[in-house]
């Protein structure tokens, strides 16, 4: 689809709320260009303090995995249960194991 | 999944946050799973962007959530009248955050809509045309400064209470959407209280002021729930589907039963002479709503709808040129950097 005159790329935004902690997808805006995207992203969700750091990506950049494809996509990690430390047998009394 | 169809026709491929197709791309041809989609509503799942979901679904959710978003973007108008007049600096700059909030509610509610494959641009279009609606609140007039106070102590705490279970409404996007706006609106209905507080405990014309407001936005503030139950159609399919959790009716008498101490503690009155505690009941009893009012300002007939609609479009028309602008400059720049990196 052809964006209308006026009609702004679409930006994904992303924040981290503090230092220690990833940045975690925030919501969706329009703007022109990266420079706007980031300070419309401030405006809007970090009103209150809500991050110490923003990352804005255009939505059309983003590749994702598919929802119907979701079961065959993550099936090869359903089968490897020896993944998981339950999968293993501790003697009783064995500790800090 | 289901190809996003706009109501205008159009094949929506710009589908937000779940990162779409590109034009042409063929989307997935799976039919609907309609047993799946039920077992996950069943389950308490959640529905997130490109899901499998029944087309009814979508189109319901887009049709509320746009709703929902123009309510923020026109509920701007009628505390932005005040913002001008405000009594003092401490109330103006309170005025222009709420007012600031109400533009960020309406584009999380923008961009949640957006996940469904709709263009924003596409649903304030609507707005402009009358195709879509805004909540009927706001084409009330605000006469005094203590219809501030009302707005937010009444028509925001009845928002509050409509709201607070759309955190948990079954499609992903917008519950996210509205917990951040339910936080926000708690601020929102405190400033109204502590507005009509204020005027309730300051001189006689100011008290008179704030109960002149308290009777004009009482029974709008309880319209805001909508029809009663018996003449609600879209309420048993809404909460089959997840996106409402409580009934119409139920909202009101929980409004109802939070709001009244609180006129005690304004040492205001709320203008129902039917109004009393039903101690079996545990609840307030209120007198019967005038429904038909409702309707006729749903219809376009109340006090300002014609209003609010002119100057939302001239505010639009009025912008165009800020948008072409940031759009220029945004060309300028990334031919300059493309010539710069060409020479490098």
């Amino acid at each position: 689809m052809t964006e209308r005159h006026g009609d702004w790329p679409l930006w994904e935004v992303f924040v981290r709320a503090r230092r220690g902690l990833s940045h975690v997808h925030a919501g969706s805006l329009h703007a022109p260009d990266a420079e706007m995207a980031l300070r419309n992203a401030r405006d809007l969700y970090t009103r209150r303090s809500e991050g110490v750091s923003l990352w804005v990506v255009r939505a059309s950049d983003i590749e994702a995995s598919t929802p119907d494809e979701r079961d065959a996509f993550f099936d090869p990690a359903a089968d490897k249960i020896y993944r998981h430390p339950t999968f293993y047998d501790v003697p009783e009394g064995v500790e800090h194991l | 999944m289901q190809i996003g169809v706009t109501s205008t026709g159009s094949v929506g491929v710009m589908y937000g946050n779940d990162f779409g197709n590109a034009p042409g791309e063929p989307t997935s041809d799976l039919p609907h799973d309609d047993v799946a989609f039920t077992a996950l509503l069943a389950d308490e799942g959640r529905v997130e962007p490109r899901d499998d979901m029944p087309e009814a679904y979508r189109r319901t959710l887009v049709r509320q959530i746009a709703q929902h978003a123009h309510s923020e973007i026109i509920g701007m108008q009628p505390e932005g009248n005040w913002i001008s007049r405000a009594p003092s600096l401490r109330r103006k700059a309170i005025l222009m955050a709420k007012v600031q909030d109400e533009a960020g509610h309406g584009l999380y509610l923008y961009a949640a809509a957006e996940t469904l494959g709709v263009d924003r641009a596409d649903l304030v279009d609507q707005l402009h045309s009358g195709r879509q609606k805004y909540s009927s609140i706001f084409n009330y007039p605000t006469l005094t400064w203590a219809d501030v106070g009302a707005i937010g102590w009444l028509v925001d705490g009845a928002a509050i209470t409509n709201q607070v279970p759309l955190c948990r409404c079954s499609y992903g996007p917008y519950a996210r959407a509205m917990v951040r706006v339910c936080k926000e609106e708690s601020f929102h209905q405190r400033q109204g209280f502590e507005i009509l507080h204020t005027l309730s405990h300051g001189s006689p014309a100011q008290k008179a002021m704030a109960q002149d407001a308290v009777n004009r936005y009482w029974w709008p503030a309880l319209m805001m729930f909508g029809p009663p139950d018996d003449d609600s159609p879209n309420t048993a399919q809404s909460m089959a589907w997840g996106i409402k959790r409580f009934s119409n009716d139920e909202l009101r008498q929980r409004f109802v039963d939070m709001t009244v101490p609180q006129a005690e503690a304004l040492d205001l009155t709320l203008p129902d002479p039917d109004l009393r505690w039903d101690d079996e009941a545990g609840h307030y009893r209120y007198g019967e709503i005038d429904f038909t009012e409702l309707f006729e300002v749903i219809k376009g007939n109340g006090p300002c709808n014609a209003e609010r609609m002119a100057h939302k479009r001239r505010a639009h028309a009025e912008g165009a040129w800020v948008r072409e602008a940031a759009e220029a400059y945004a060309a300028k720049q990334a031919a300059r950097s493309a010539g710069a990196e060409s020479v490098a």
